[in-house]
């Protein structure tokens, strides 16, 4: 499972760093949003992979780290929100620049 | 009350941004009042708090009561308490400079000023690592709303690689506190401090990954060398009281690496000590040396300004790699440098309205009206900027130069650096003040557009006067100022005493 749940962090992170670096703004947003995915599950990796344990103290043997679900739920809230906002910047340089490329002209 | 003392900078600049945000049909001039007198009293919190941390006291606030490890923790310390008493006298001139018609020109504008003190506030008081980039975000989610304040095309496109850049960094921020968590259990500073030492031999490398991508994050805040070439388009493209505030974000980004630096990765991290310590140094003389070149190239005041606050966040890193001694002349040259670019990019605003075909770019012009004025406020400016006697400039500088005895290259760059950064303000000046030409009927590039309100030089002046009036007080008050920073330096310097402080009840 630790190999799987690496395999999909490094092909997200690879994907999303290859949109950024995109000229265009569009592909830079999905690339944001790959590379948010790929934080998210990667925080969730943090406390160490654990099958079939609750995130709480309680009865039984064991328990997951609960402490990274919480860092995932924040840092998921605050992913949402910049992406929102970052989808609103680019239509609006769309609309101001007149063109889609992150530079704000075309390129020949 | 002073259990509450160390929440309160937090608190007054969140309600007073709610407030606004709740009363959307005040009129403007109530609004700037109310702003004014928020900031305000923002201030007497700060210095409140500095009076109560000065003897040496860490104040620990626990959330919701719980033992430090496990809940959330803000540790008002020394440093913190100057950052703090720094951001918001910032904050007074640029509000004050603000009322200028600049909030005219968007909605929110008070609104954002304050979620971003209020984000500013909690990053140098929080004592936990992922709490810090909770607050980063807030900080630079406001820092987005002001930065495209008032709209145009230059604005957006500077906006948006600023945005994106950032957005990237906060990644990198999780991935590099996951990194740590998972090889040390835990993200509150103080606790990441103690545990760095017992780092059990195979987390070592993810605990040195996860250290090094927090030094690249927080040194795109600070636009230290590969990282920086987002500024100077970023700041100089801005509304002037907006880039005034920013003087003070690259300012965080220091911050968090001295704090990062000396508490977490210090002398007794074990095999993690002095992580940082092989690339602060070089990162920081190579973003002077760059810095200075940009300076030397700008073509107009406020790109001047904006290369200015990289120099001097190059002279802020290399004070604070060079031990106990650098630190304390960095934590003295913090405040001065922050407010010496911010009355540059207040005046080159001021300077813009009054030349109606050059603006504030160095070329020949009309003389502007009362240039004996304003040439004479650029001439102090300029001279707090460079770091020349008799300002405090100068008396930080020499400070950091006599903390580096030996190191020839600290010695070479910062007094050629010096120089240049000179000879480029006093061309601007010159081509500013003095290479008028014949008066030409040309219009305004502003006004045509109905966006030049009557201005109020009182105002202006207000800004720039009171901003020069804090750097003049740094000049004669340098003793108990420095004193102050040799004692927060003495405080990073023994980081026992702030593990035990947040710590202390758990243990």
């Amino acid at each position: 499972m630790e190999a799987l749940i690496a395999l999909a962090v490094g092909t997200l992170v690879a994907c999303g760093v290859y949109l950024v670096l995109r000229a265009r703004s569009f592909a830079v947003v999905l690339g944001l949003t790959l590379l948010s995915y790929a934080v998210n599950l990667f925080l969730f990796a943090t406390g160490r992979l654990v099958v079939g344990r609750p995130p709480v103290i309680g009865q039984g043997s064991g328990l997951t780290d609960p402490l990274p679900q919480a860092l995932v739920l924040t840092a998921i809230v605050i992913g949402f929100a910049m992406t929102a906002f970052v989808i609103m910047l680019a239509l609006r340089a769309r609309a101001e620049l007149g063109n889609d490329h992150v530079d704000g002209r075309d390129s020949p | 009350m002073n259990a509450h003392l160390a929440i309160a900078p937090l608190l007054a600049p969140f309600v007073a941004g709610v407030l606004l945000l709740a009363l959307p049909n005040l009129p403007m001039a109530v609004r700037r009042a109310f702003a004014v007198l928020a900031v305000a009293a923002q201030i007497g919190i700060a210095i409140a708090l500095l009076a109560a941390v000065a003897g040496g006291d860490i104040f620990v606030y626990r959330l919701g009561d719980w033992p430090a490890p496990w809940g959330i923790v803000l540790v008002a310390d020394r440093l913190a308490a100057g950052m703090v008493l720094t951001t918001t006298l910032l904050a007074l001139f640029a509000v004050i400079y603000a009322g200028d018609g600049t909030d005219r020109r968007g909605r929110h504008f008070h609104v954002l000023f304050q979620m971003q003190l209020f984000g500013l506030a909690g990053a140098f008081l929080t004592g936990d690592l992922f709490n810090l980039f909770v607050f980063f975000e807030i900080l630079l989610i406001a820092s987005y709303g002001l930065l495209l304040h008032g709209g145009g095309a230059a604005r957006t496109r500077a906006g948006l690689h600023y945005v994106v850049l950032n957005l990237l960094g906060s990644t990198v921020f999780l991935f590099a506190a996951g990194l740590l968590y998972g090889a040390l259990g835990t993200l509150n500073l103080a606790d990441l401090a103690a545990k760095a030492a017992l780092v059990a031999p195979e987390n070592l490398g993810l605990a040195r990954a996860g250290g090094l991508l927090l030094l690249a994050v927080f040194g795109l805040k600070a636009a230290l060398l590969p990282l920086h070439l987002w500024l100077p388009a970023a700041y100089a493209g801005t509304a002037a009281p907006v880039a005034a505030l920013f003087a003070i974000m690259t300012k965080v980004g220091l911050y968090a690496i001295l704090r990062v630096d000396t508490l977490v990765f210090g002398d007794a991290a074990g095999a993690l000590a002095g992580l940082f310590d092989p690339w602060l140094l070089p990162a920081a003389l190579a973003t002077l040396a760059i810095a200075t070149f940009g300076a030397l190239s700008a073509q107009n005041l406020g790109r001047l300004a904006a290369y200015l606050v990289i120099v001097s966040a190059g002279t802020l890193l290399t004070a604070f790699s060079l031990g106990t001694a650098g630190i304390a002349a960095g934590l003295y040259y913090l405040p001065h440098g922050t407010f010496a670019v911010a009355v540059l990019f207040l005046l080159a605003e001021a300077i813009r309205w009054r030349r109606p075909a050059a603006a504030d770019s160095l070329a020949p012009d009309a003389d502007m009206p009362h240039y004996a004025l304003w040439g004479g406020l650029f001439f102090v400016a300029a001279v707090a900027a460079a770091g020349l006697p008799p300002l405090s400039g100068f008396i930080g500088k020499f400070l950091i130069l006599r903390a580096a005895p030996g190191h020839a290259w600290v010695w070479a760059t910062l007094l050629l650096s010096a120089l240049a950064c000179l000879i480029a303000l006093a061309r601007a000046g010159s081509r500013l003040f003095f290479s008028a030409r014949s008066a030409d009927p040309a219009v305004h590039p502003a006004a045509e557009e109905g966006l030049l309100e009557p201005h109020s030089a009182a105002r202006e002046l207000a800004a720039v006067g009171g901003l020069l009036g804090v750097v003049a007080a740094l000049t004669v008050g340098a003793g108990p100022v420095v004193a102050f920073a040799q004692a927060a330096a003495a405080q990073l310097a023994d980081p026992a005493a702030y593990i035990a402080a947040v710590l202390g009840g758990a243990r």
